[in-house]
């Protein structure tokens, strides 16, 4: 069965806004699946609709089994814990150093004290950042601060990440970077899905491509490139 | 909740508050000032009332029978009004006695005898208590209705005014703290909302990563609890202390004005108090909160 699935997914906003129209799509363990179309597409709905800040008005989203429009309130945070996520805007706290940024997941879900240092010593390593863990986010460039939030998204062995637009306010240098990084962690089994504009990422990744229009599913090609023509 | 994740709430909280420490203390006061005005106005009606009913139940229904009724009757009505509901004592006093105690008002009781023509113009009549103060028209009510019963006094007037006051208190009292309370409870929403605000990044973050709900409610239900707890601690030490300083200089005039001195009531009010304070404090935390959570 496939890990993430949606049967006939429809998201309306008032007044009479269809940001997702009718969608069906799985997406198996391990995939790696880059979410495209233009601004307005329904791309941050997808998203959206993944971490339950919303449901669906029509059409089920299964995740691991589990109907997440049947979660009740107490049960979304645990969903949450499965499904790590990376911004455009990398969103570290300023004041708190690199370490303190990726301790933060931790510590809000109850981990224990002891487990905390290894657990981010490991995800900073894996990141590529372990000489910057005593640095705040302002004395760090573009790509490492978005490192610093990929080692956040991960520091939970989470069994998906998303990633909305992550090398949107990269240059193209870093941004191969970033992508490097990405695959890297799905090549050790977690599900990327990642949100973005940018085709020459898309075209030389050669990745399953789902791309949205006007809320609609117009693609899905298994080693896709960008482009709207089918 | 574990314990370590407690120590974590608590001092997430006390760094909020220091953070807004002035906005902090303004919420704090002014829940003080509501709460004290709350507990003056407490036992202000409380005492108004306790002052009421003093005086009332000192108050005592006189039955003036009709001048002819012989004494057999007298002592027949007497008996009839020792029956009523809520009478306790019931003294006859004979118009002889009427007599003499109005001749000891006035001086010479020959003067006054010889002055109605040799005849004693006065009724008998009964000095009758009642159980419960609030009864006491509907006693009188009913003796008038007994037979050879001419008229009833009581002191009415001044006790009815008394009561219209308390009421008027009560209702002027739920008023003022009502406003009052109000304020306090806006400045305290008002002061964890601040701290929420100036949160919003972490708290944005907190439910991305999946944090419960109530760990990222808990340190700010503990900064408006705190907040209420403390506003009305002082309040209630003051209105205690103040209380306790009405009292001495009330001191010997207590006879004419008798306040309740009755140590629990004041222990209550005052408990009362700081457990009322520390609920605004945490609805109004929880009230703030409730948007912010809405992910």
């Amino acid at each position: 069965m496939s890990l993430i699935q949606f049967f006939n997914v429809t998201k309306q906003y008032p007044p009479n806004i269809t940001a997702l129209d009718d969608v069906s799509v799985k997406i198996d363990k391990g995939e790696f699946v880059f979410l495209v179309g233009p601004s307005g597409a329904g791309k941050t709905t997808f998203i959206r609709l993944l971490f339950r800040e919303e449901v669906p008005n029509r059409g089920q989203i299964i995740i691991g089994g589990r109907s997440i429009s049947r979660l009740k309130r107490k049960e979304v945070p645990l969903l949450r814990r499965n499904i790590g996520i990376v911004f455009q805007d990398f969103r570290l706290l300023p004041d708190r150093t690199v370490f303190e940024n990726v301790a933060f997941a931790l510590r809000v879900v109850e981990t224990h004290p002891r487990e905390i240092k290894p657990r981010v010593e490991k995800a900073l390593a894996q990141v590529g950042l372990s000489n910057r863990a005593r640095m705040f986010p302002h004395q760090l460039s573009g790509g490492e601060q978005q490192r610093a939030a990929i080692a956040r998204a991960i520091v939970n062995n989470p069994g998906i990440l998303v990633a909305d637009e992550p090398t949107g306010n990269l240059d193209p240098a870093t941004s191969g970077d970033i992508m490097k990084l990405l695959e890297e962690i799905n090549r050790l089994g977690t599900t990327v899905i990642m949100a973005t504009h940018a085709w020459d990422i898309v075209n030389s990744m050669r990745k399953r491509v789902i791309a949205l229009q006007h809320g609609r599913l117009v693609r899905d090609d298994r080693e896709g490139g960008y482009g709207y023509e089918a | 909740m574990k314990l370590r994740t407690a120590g974590y709430f608590f001092r997430q909280a006390a760094l909020s508050l220091w953070r807004n420490v002035w906005m902090s203390l303004a919420a704090a006061a002014s829940v003080a000032i509501s709460m004290f005005l709350l507990g003056a106005f407490l036992l202000l009606v409380f005492n108004v009332n306790h002052i009421a009913n003093n005086l009332q139940s000192n108050v005592e229904i006189a039955a003036f029978l009709q001048v002819d009724v012989p004494r057999q009757v007298s002592l027949h009505i007497q008996d009839q009004v020792r029956a009523l509901p809520g009478v306790t004592e019931v003294t006859l006093v004979p118009k002889e006695e009427g007599l003499q105690q109005l001749s000891q008002q006035f001086g010479s009781e020959q003067d006054l005898l010889a002055a109605t023509g040799g005849v004693n113009p006065l009724p008998d009549y009964l000095r009758v208590r009642v159980a419960d103060p609030q009864s006491i028209q509907s006693v009188a009510e009913a003796i008038k209705a007994i037979p050879g019963v001419e008229k009833v006094n009581y002191g009415q007037e001044v006790v009815e005014r008394l009561f219209a006051v308390v009421r008027w208190l009560r209702w002027l009292g739920v008023g003022i703290i009502a406003m009052l309370g109000l304020g306090a409870l806006s400045l305290i929403v008002l002061t964890i909302r601040l701290a929420v605000y100036s949160r919003r990044r972490e708290i944005n973050i907190m439910k991305y990563v999946g944090a419960t709900d109530w760990f990222i409610r808990w340190p700010f239900f503990l900064e408006g609890l705190w907040l209420g707890l403390f506003g009305s601690g002082v309040a209630a030490l003051a209105v205690y202390l103040g209380y306790r300083l009405v009292l001495n200089m009330v001191g010997p005039a207590a006879v004419f004005v008798p306040l309740i001195r009755d140590q629990g009531l004041l222990l209550w009010s005052t408990l009362g108090l700081v457990a009322g304070g520390s609920l605004v404090g945490a609805l109004g935390s929880l009230f703030s909160i409730r948007r912010f959570l809405k992910v």
